[in-house]
């Protein structure tokens, strides 16, 4: 790993101006950061160790619920508030990483890893992401694990979060911080497709750090599901996965929240897919069309054509576990 | 943390002479630069190097509390606490399997909750408490769930062991041994290769079951 400089800021504004100075990058639990300065896909001058920020709070506003940036992926999982409103948000945190990474990672961190991509993270292969314009390494490469959704000729590689597809599915907003003061944004417009600028992961500006995210209140805690299908039980990143919640009066649906992961490069909210629920019965008829429809425009690579029929098949099962159909 | 804030000294005497100074301090200010050999990081502020502190940079101090014991130690940044704990402290304990956060074998416990110590920065745990494997017995007596991985034979080759064991002490302390499928789920962090699982399982299951003292 390169040397680098390390700087601990005292406050919000010294993350700033920090963080404005090319070559600088804040670390928080330092679980995908220091991975990739150890493999060298990063190789940062210095570090703003921030874990010492008041940004841990996990607290009711006027807006909803707010959490704090540094709180810790295993603390959110687990607060009482978080539990009882939005259950959907602790099952997608228990389905990432393990209890280890979990006690150090953060929700700030959480929503800027990197891709899993083995190109992005081998520096002898090509990649857009890491080395703009050598290439892309899994378009005709191993593709098993990539997008099959929003991709480009630059690149197909997935975000690979969990958290950050419940956090999509429950309409969440980003509080940002930078050198001209605050800035809010929806959830789903955090994160980017890669188009031609595959080296951008998502819309936070140079000198911008995040600060917290908020959920608004809902109707979904009583049925939501998150279904993360991967290639062993646990500790491993998602095949496909899915965030599903409804609001179900008297065996109607009258509000439905759908995403998925690992299918895209930014959790993979389905719009048109919930409003089609609206008016309908929660029923294996019903839900088996909401998946077809899921999958207009969906287009496969060579070794990950099979996720088209487990993203329809994993959006069924999760509407079914968040109806109670199973 | 008593880190000291760089140029804090020289400050109140050079800030109105030197207003490219005042400047640098302003900036430095807002980041407390943990560091440096006191000396040194004077003279960088006095030169303006802001850029060029990090070549002077290369250990700073770090003081943890690993084991019951308070260490002072000089560390490169880059160092992780595995590393430190290996290759400084001599504490071989704790194990290298992946070095990425794949396996848990590097597992230790920091202010009391289980962390993977190779993508941990030895500088970010300046002033906490560390725990690793050598430090659950009391003497010659080992923690009850040592015993237990004797007992059920929770392991083969062992090279895991050290790693299972801080997070089988730290999963009954959360809470999340209440069924063998939680034990599984939550002890899926640490990779067992010769596969001794269901004897982990036991082991964990008879410590919970048997009130673990911690
Ligand atoms: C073996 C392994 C398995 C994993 N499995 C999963 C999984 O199944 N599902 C899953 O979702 N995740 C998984 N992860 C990823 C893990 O969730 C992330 O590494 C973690 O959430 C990152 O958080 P952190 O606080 O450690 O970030 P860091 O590593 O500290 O930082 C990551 C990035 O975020 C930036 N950053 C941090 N905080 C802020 C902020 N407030 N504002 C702006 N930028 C910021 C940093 O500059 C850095 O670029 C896994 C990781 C490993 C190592
Ligand atoms: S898919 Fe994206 S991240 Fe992977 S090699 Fe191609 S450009 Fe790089
Ligand atoms: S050595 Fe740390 S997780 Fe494998
Ligand atoms: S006992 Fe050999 S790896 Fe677990």
């Amino acid at each position: 790993m390169k040397q680098f400089q390390y700087v601990k800021a005292s406050s919000n504004a010294g993350v700033i101006t920090a963080i404005s100075k090319p070559g600088t990058k804040i670390i928080a639990g330092g679980t995908n950061l220091v991975d990739l300065m150890k493999r060298g896909v990063t190789a940062p001058d210095r570090l703003v160790d921030i874990t010492h920020l008041p940004l841990k709070s996990i607290n009711i506003t006027g807006k909803g619920l707010h959490i704090g940036a540094l709180a810790l992926n295993s603390v959110v999982a687990e607060n009482a508030l978080v539990v009882e409103k939005h259950p959907l948000l602790a099952m997608a945190l228990k389905a990432g990483a393990s209890p280890q990474l979990r006690n150090m990672a953060t929700v700030g961190g959480n929503m800027m890893q990197r891709t899993r991509c083995t190109y992005f993270y081998d520096t002898a292969m090509p990649c857009n992401k890491r080395a703009p314009g050598t290439g892309c390494g899994a378009i005709g490469g191993i593709n098993r694990m990539h997008a099959i959704f929003g991709t480009s000729s630059k690149c197909i590689a997935v975000h690979p979060s969990d958290m950050c597809v419940a956090l999509a599915a429950l309409d969440a907003t980003v509080i940002i911080a930078g050198p001209k003061g605050q800035r809010t944004l929806q959830f789903t417009e955090f994160h980017r497709l890669p188009g031609e600028h595959p080296e951008l992961d998502n819309h936070l500006a140079t000198g911008e750090m995040i600060l917290s995210v908020e959920i608004p209140d809902n109707n979904f805690a009583k049925n939501s599901y998150y279904l993360k299908v991967r290639d062993r039980q646990s500790y491993a990143f998602a095949l496909v996965s899915v965030a599903a919640a409804l609001d179900i009066q008297n065996g109607v649906i009258r509000g439905a929240r759908l995403a998925m992961g690992g299918v895209a490069h930014k959790p993979w909210r389905l719009f048109e897919v919930e409003k089609s629920l609206i008016g309908k019965k929660p029923t294996e008829e019903n839900f088996a069309q909401a998946a077809q429809l899921a999958m207009q425009g969906a287009k496969a690579y060579e070794y990950n054509a099979f996720k088209l029929k487990l993203a329809p098949a994993t959006i069924a099962e999760a509407l079914k576990h968040a109806s109670g159909l199973v | 943390m008593e880190n000291e804030k760089f140029g804090m000294d020289a400050r109140q005497q050079t800030d109105l002479k030197d207003p490219s100074r005042r400047s640098f301090i302003k900036q430095s200010s807002l980041l407390t630069a943990v560091a440096l050999t006191p000396a040194t990081a004077l003279k960088a502020a006095e030169d303006h190097l802001d850029e060029q502190i990090a070549g002077v940079l290369e250990k700073l101090p770090l003081r943890m509390e690993v084991n019951g014991e308070m260490h002072n130690l000089s560390v490169e940044p880059r160092a992780t606490l595995l590393d430190i704990l290996r290759e400084e402290m001599d504490l071989t304990g704790t194990k290298k399997g992946c070095d990425h956060g794949q396996c848990g074998a590097c597992t230790v416990h920091v202010d009391g909750q289980r962390v993977n110590s190779c993508l941990t920065l030895g500088i970010m745990v300046n002033g906490k408490k560390v725990t690793t494997i050598e430090g659950l017995a009391k003497g010659d007596v080992l923690h009850p769930m040592q015993e237990a991985f004797l007992k059920h034979d929770g392991f083969q080759c062992g090279y895991c062991t050290p790693g299972q064991i801080m997070s089988a002490v730290a999963c009954i302390n959360e809470g999340h041994a209440n069924s063998e499928g939680e034990i599984r789920e939550y002890m899926s962090g640490n990779i067992c290769r010769c596969g001794a699982y269901p004897n982990i399982v036991n082991a964990i299951m008879d410590v919970k079951n048997g009130g673990m003292e911690a």
